[in-house]
């Protein structure tokens, strides 16, 4: 294949006394979905959490197209047209889904002013495509269920014209019709030639939506496996005991 | 995802009508109290309390602390405190004081009615403030010393900065033209007011019905004509009423004598002459307008309330929070100047003992102007409205007779009262 789109190579980040991410090497190829799997404090927030600048690795290096860059905070990330769904979703709740989805890039008037008007207007056009359910424009995110709240993250990451998009368990809490939702999304960006990092628990919808899947098992890469060349037990394994498949990719 | 759409009809009318109208029912409430309060003191002071000299008063002795409660407002928004506001203001008054009656004068040879005088001094008071303000964030921001301990320090310090730097003496007399900006010296007398108040009226109907404007271009739902013109009317209303009482407290005759025989003149027989609108007063509302811009309109405002609803989602969206932490306080500080200039001015002296308890004031006008301690929520007029409330309690309190410790003992009731009413409202209307 061609260089890839982002390479996380050699990766190491402690916590105090925790080694929550130790030598991670990871890839991700225009076009391509790369699932993240691994139990619970496996280290995937953690790892990809230094792509997004949000923090700091210890060790490692990060190439983006082939060239490497420094990432020290979540604007070096922007700048790289990386972005980021979190786990925590990362939304101001006192503000509305227009203000979280322009958080940081705000649309300005001549004048220099917020434009409130226009960034509602940009929200409303971009969620008829992504929730078209969703309905509480002027309400602040505090009150939108869970799944509401989601769709603005995933909104704020999928506006902007990511090349490389993050999504740490973006599905966690949509109900079915929702989650069929983003995984068509997923497609459709993937046609568009982002590429995905996924981290999802459920090793299923992995096999469906990922061409390749990376697993960790506490702050370790046990190893990655092209999707279709395992089966799903295989990928249990490497969650659970932690050891490569037989006929290892 | 799928949304209960906060229209539908299951809901009471009365409850439509009032999301349609987009009200803010915690500030009508606010003003019902304040009307209410300001009708209770002028029956127990025989209509003493609601005359044109007293609002006049009122209005000059809210306008440093109300200033001040525009920065706090940003300061506790983005979850911090700032208890060193009083003792800025008295090292910022200190700092002018020396500044005007000696330093010009002095060095650069400037006599005390020299007309640099003044804006030099005004420039100096605001630098203080606004250095030791950018200080105290830095150390907040950068060091992640918290706000508390930063500001109790400050408090101390800066006090006794101003102290030693004035001996501990009263420095007086000072420059009249920087005697203008303290209230009941330097009014713009009654066409002027006329004029800004005719200004601010139609700036009033401009602005609504450039935000219905920009709603309809967007297609999002607006308000019933018949409420836009209601509001609208409320509003010139108000504007026009307040000039008319400012302008009606007629300047008294010993004072209009000394005005004319400064120019050589005599009064002539039957003559009056209104205050008007105060200078000082001119000053809080440019600062409540440019804050209120700021808050709503500004990135800066943006990130201030995005920080304070959650400082984690701010970083992560690329907000330099540190550096909002410098800028907030820096802000807070050039406030705590201005106000230095308007107390000072006001009390025609330096003195040790100026701003003492300003701090508290401040903070309690802020919370109880609906700023919420925990952050993210706050709103400049209710601020000033707060820091109206707290002076009219006090004035009302002085002229019903109330004894001083029963003064205090009331404002200190009040605000943990206010604060758990708007618990209470805030419980209910799940805001
Ligand atoms: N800010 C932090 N400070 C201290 N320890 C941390 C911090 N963030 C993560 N850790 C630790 O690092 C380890 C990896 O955490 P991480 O959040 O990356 O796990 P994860 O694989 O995303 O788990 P999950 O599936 O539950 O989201 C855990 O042991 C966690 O306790
Ligand atoms: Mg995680």
């Amino acid at each position: 294949m061609t260089t890839p789109l982002v390479e996380l190579r050699d990766i190491s980040i402690a916590f105090g006394g925790v080694q929550a991410v130790d030598r991670v090497t990871v890839d991700l190829y225009p076009g391509e979905v790369v699932g993240l799997l691994g139990h619970n404090g496996a280290g995937k927030s953690t790892l990809i959490k230094c792509l997004s600048g949000a923090y700091q690795a210890d060790s490692g290096e990060i190439f983006v197209d082939g060239k490497k860059v420094t990432i020290n905070n979540p604007r070096d990330a922007r700048a790289h047209n990386i972005e980021t769904i979190y786990q925590t979703l990362a939304l101001a709740d006192n503000l509305d889904a227009a203000s979280n989805l322009f958080l940081g890039r705000e649309l300005t008037t001549p004048l220099g002013f917020v434009n409130e008007a226009a960034m509602e207007a940009e929200t409303r056009k971009i969620m008829a495509r992504l929730n078209p359910n969703f309905k509480k424009f002027s309400d602040p995110v505090s009150a939108l269920s869970g799944g509401q709240r989601q769709s603005v993250a995933i909104a704020r990451a999928v506006y902007f014209n990511a090349r490389i998009l993050i999504m740490d368990e973006p599905t966690a809490a949509l109900g079915p019709q929702e989650t069929q939702m983003v995984a068509e999304l997923i497609h459709e960006l993937k046609r568009q030639g982002l590429g995905i990092f996924l981290i999802d628990h459920d090793v299923h919808q992995v096999k469906t939506l990922c061409d390749r899947a990376s697993v960790m098992k506490n702050g370790q890469l046990v190893g990655t496996v092209k999707v279709d060349e395992v089966t799903e037990d295989d990928i249990l394994g490497m969650i659970i005991l932690g050891k490569q498949p037989e006929k290892a990719a | 995802m799928s949304d209960t759409a906060s229209a539908s009809g299951t809901q009471p009318r009365r409850r439509k009508l009032f999301d349609m109208l987009e009200l803010d029912t915690r500030f009508l409430g606010m003003i019902g109290a304040f009307v209410l309060l300001c009708i209770v003191f002028n029956i127990f002071t025989d209509g003493r309390f609601l005359t044109a000299r007293n609002i006049f008063n009122l209005t000059i002795q809210t306008v440093s602390v109300a200033i001040m409660a525009t920065g706090m407002v940003f300061v506790i928004v983005t979850r911090h405190i700032d208890l060193s506001v009083g003792a800025v203001l008295a090292v910022s008054s200190a700092v002018m004081a020396v500044t005007q009656t000696v330093f010009l004068p002095h060095y650069l040879g400037l006599g005390l009615e020299h007309p640099l005088i003044a804006p030099l001094t005004m420039l100096v008071g605001l630098g203080v403030g606004t250095i030791i303000g950018a200080f105290n964030g830095w150390l907040i921001g950068y060091q992640g010393i918290p706000a508390f301990i930063v500001t109790l320090g400050g408090f101390l310090v800066w006090r006794n900065a101003g102290w030693y730097m004035t001996s501990g003496q009263t420095i007086a007399p000072l420059d009249s033209t920087f005697l203008l900006f303290g209230g009941a010296e330097g009014t713009l007398g009654t066409t002027a007011s006329w004029i800004i108040g005719l200004l601010a009226a139609v700036a009033a109907i401009y602005g609504i019905w450039n935000a219905r404007r920009s709603k309809v271009a967007h297609d999002f739902p607006v308000k019933p004509v018949w409420a836009e013109v209601a509001i609208g009317a409320i509003a010139v209303g108000a504007i026009l009423g307040f000039i008319a009482t400012l302008n009606a407290y007629l300047i008294p005759s010993g004072k209009l004598r000394r005005i004319f025989e400064a120019r050589g003149e005599v009064v002539p027989e039957g003559y009056s002459q209104g205050h008007g609108l105060p200078i000082s007063v001119l000053i809080l509302i440019v600062v409540a307008v440019v804050m209120t811009v700021v808050a709503r309109k500004t990135r800066l405002g943006k990130y201030i309330f995005a920080t304070g609803g959650n400082p984690d989602a701010a970083e992560l969206s690329g907000i330099n929070t540190r550096f909002l932490t410098v800028k907030v306080f820096a802000l807070m500080g050039f406030l705590a100047g201005l106000s230095a200039i308007v107390a000072q001015a006001r009390l025609q002296a330096h003195s040790n003992d100026i701003g003492t308890l300003d701090e508290l004031r401040v903070i309690a006008a802020a919370v109880i102007g609906g700023t919420a301690l925990s952050g993210g929520i706050g709103t400049i007029y209710g601020a000033i409205l707060g820091a109206l409330i707290m002076q009219s309690l006090q004035s009302g309190m002085g002229m019903v007779g109330v004894d001083t410790p029963f003064q205090n003992i009331v404002v200190g009731g009040v605000l943990v009262l206010a604060v758990w009413i708007d618990i209470q409202y805030r419980k209910r209307t799940g805001g």
